[in-house]
């Protein structure tokens, strides 16, 4: 049981942590780690990682104890634990990044950090990594799930795992949603509330009961398409057990489209 | 050496700063007047590179600050106004974050960081939590990132607002001091300050440079420039004041005070009489036996200067 553990998870995700600490310390720039490290150090020294690592871990798991029926359902998966990741990130990615560039333009530390001899680029993903990290412990920390799984019977690992990656990656794009939010407002309270509604919007594209709807109306091209836009729609694949790029490349280029966003609107923001 | 040519900042329909201009070498010490919103903040935040002009062209050292801008930014020291900081970091944890990212590692970065506490007599708080100090030690802490790395350019907008007075003191003879090896430019409203550490002054208002020169000079621009102020006893008010008026270096006499057996008030000389009017009223008062009790000559005043310049805009 355990030595599944250690093989389906903890091996691939400390080869990942690893993999992310070599590229960050030798491919990118060192001004990408100094940012990354202050960024995960306020992180933790307020309550605010916290608080949200423990609401996300109470939450996945009630909802998926509770409401999901994990143990009743009497299935060795985790899909009643995974299909409420999207409704759960919907909240806790905005309120772990509604600080990222919110407070630093109201605190005024935006002026200080964008005349130091440092690239603007280099502190838009130090900051964005490091909220990144909040996601991931909050991630690993539902191991006992797994656990639960294995324990009930003989869980088809890959699949699950497979869902860790899908549930990470949405995470990481509603933070990145996040961010270009925070980079319009002073206010952490008006980020949050923009950032949860574009988030909804996210999951309700392509959420069933809405694509149903707009089948129905508007015909099944356009309720594809708009589907096509839905974070459900991709996640959904993870979960599945199915790693196929065009979800992988769906989530990347809404995480690498919103940092663009981050950075045009810091630089408008001061010309 | 700071070159700024012609540079233009427009937010929208309003002109923030209007075609200014002006060059400081090494060892000056430039001090940035002006009444709120005459453009002092905005023409310092072009010329550190966190807003890009609408116009023209800075350089530090030689260093575009558009086209070569991390080179320029290198040389740049900056304390933006109200002194920002992150709140949830030490005075100690700060300044090192300030130094690596200005690339500084190990011992030259605690290096820099123990100098910098040292010069901005930050030792007692190192430790301390940034959201814990008061206001003049968040201002020192400002400042003591903008030196972390001796920079060469210096600028420093209101570097002494929100001090104590004893604070102040201490942080106009740090720019004294650092004047002589580097250039600095700060901004203040406060006039005292700019007889105290300035070399040179200019007086910016509605985006608009309207004076630039050595303090000295600017002061004897003032129409209290050569004016006396005198009170004598010995005749009644009303004698001495006619006495005073029939001088031909005196122009006009305007009375502070006036009795029986006294007269106080201040004399305002005619062109030629100029620096003259002491001398006259002294030996008028020998002649007439009147007992001098004051004989003070103006040399103007900056806050005078100030509002003559700037007195525009308070009008709309």
């Amino acid at each position: 049981m355990i030595w599944n553990l250690i093989q389906y998870y903890i091996f691939p995700s400390a080869l990942v942590a690893v993999v992310f600490l070599v590229v960050l310390r030798f491919a990118l720039p060192r001004g990408v780690m100094t940012v990354f490290k202050r960024e995960l150090k306020s992180f933790f020294q307020s309550p605010i990682a916290y608080v949200c690592v423990v609401i996300f871990l109470l939450v996945s798991g009630g909802l998926a104890f509770f409401f999901g029926n994990l143990i009743e359902f009497n299935e060795a998966s985790l899909l009643v634990f995974f299909q409420w990741h999207p409704w759960i990130y919907m909240v806790i990615a905005p309120a772990i990044g509604m600080r990222l560039w919110s407070e630093e333009q109201r605190m005024g530390t935006v002026e200080l950090i964008m005349t130091m001899p440092i690239a603007p680029w280099q502190v838009i993903l130090g900051k964005f990594l490091a909220a990144m990290v909040v996601i991931f412990v909050a991630l690993a920390l539902t191991f006992p799930a797994v656990l639960t799984i294995d324990y009930l019977g003989e869980p088809d690992h890959g699949a699950v795992f497979a869902g860790y990656v899908g549930s990470f990656l949405l995470g990481v794009s509603f933070l990145g949603v996040t961010s270009a939010v925070s980079a319009f407002s002073r206010s952490q309270v008006v980020t949050l509330l923009i950032s949860v509604a574009l988030c909804m919007f996210l999951n309700l594209a392509g959420f069933d009961p809405v694509t149903g709807f707009l089948r129905n109306v508007f015909g099944e091209s356009i309720a594809e398409g708009v589907a096509s836009f839905g974070t459900m729609t991709h996640f959904t694949e993870f979960t599945k057990g199915i790693i196929v790029s065009r979800d992988l490349i769906f989530f990347l280029s809404v995480t690498v489209l919103s940092l663009f966003v981050t950075s045009a609107v810091l630089r408008a923001k001061r010309a | 050496m700071i070159e700024v040519t012609n540079l233009t900042k427009v937010f929208g329909a309003k002109v923030a700063v209007d075609n200014i201009s002006f060059r400081v070498e090494k060892g000056e010490v430039l001090g940035f007047l002006g009444p709120n919103g005459a453009g002092k903040s905005t023409t310092m935040r072009m010329v550190t590179g966190y807003l890009p002009p609408t116009g023209g062209t800075v350089t530090i050292e030689g260093n575009d600050i558009v086209d070569a801008e991390l080179a320029a930014k290198v040389k740049i020291g900056y304390l933006p106004e109200n002194a920002p900081l992150y709140n949830d970091m030490s005075v100690e944890d700060f300044l090192a974050f300030c130094a690596e990212v200005r690339g500084m590692s190990g011992v030259e970065r605690s290096k820099a960081v123990d100098r910098a506490l040292d010069t901005c007599f930050l030792q007692p708080v190192r430790h301390q939590s940034i959201d814990t100090l008061s206001k003049g030690y968040r201002h020192r802490t400002c400042f003591a990132q903008s030196i972390i790395h001796d920079p060469d350019v210096l600028i420093l907008d209101e570097p002494t607002d929100g001090l104590d007075p004893n604070q102040k003191h201490e942080v106009r003879g740090l720019i004294r001091r650092m004047g002589e090896k580097k250039v600095i430019i700060f901004s203040t409203h406060i006039l005292e300050e700019v007889e105290a550490a300035c070399t040179r002054a200019i007086v910016i208002d509605r985006g608009k440079v309207v004076a630039d020169g050595t303090p000295a000079e600017l002061k004897s621009k003032s129409t209290a420039a050569g004016q006396v102020r005198v009170r004598a006893t010995g005749l009644a008010g009303t004698g001495i004041r006619q006495e005073l008026e029939k001088l031909s270096e005196v122009k006009s006499v305007t009375v502070i005070d006036s009795g029986d057996n006294y007269f106080s008030g201040v004399c305002e000389a005619t062109k030629a009489g100029n620096g003259e009017v002491s001398k006259a009223v002294f030996r008028m008062c020998v002649d007439r036996k009147l007992v001098l009790e004051e004989l003070s000559p103006e040399e103007g005043r900056l806050d005078d200067v100030f509002r003559e310049m700037t007195r525009s805009d308070t009008e709309d």
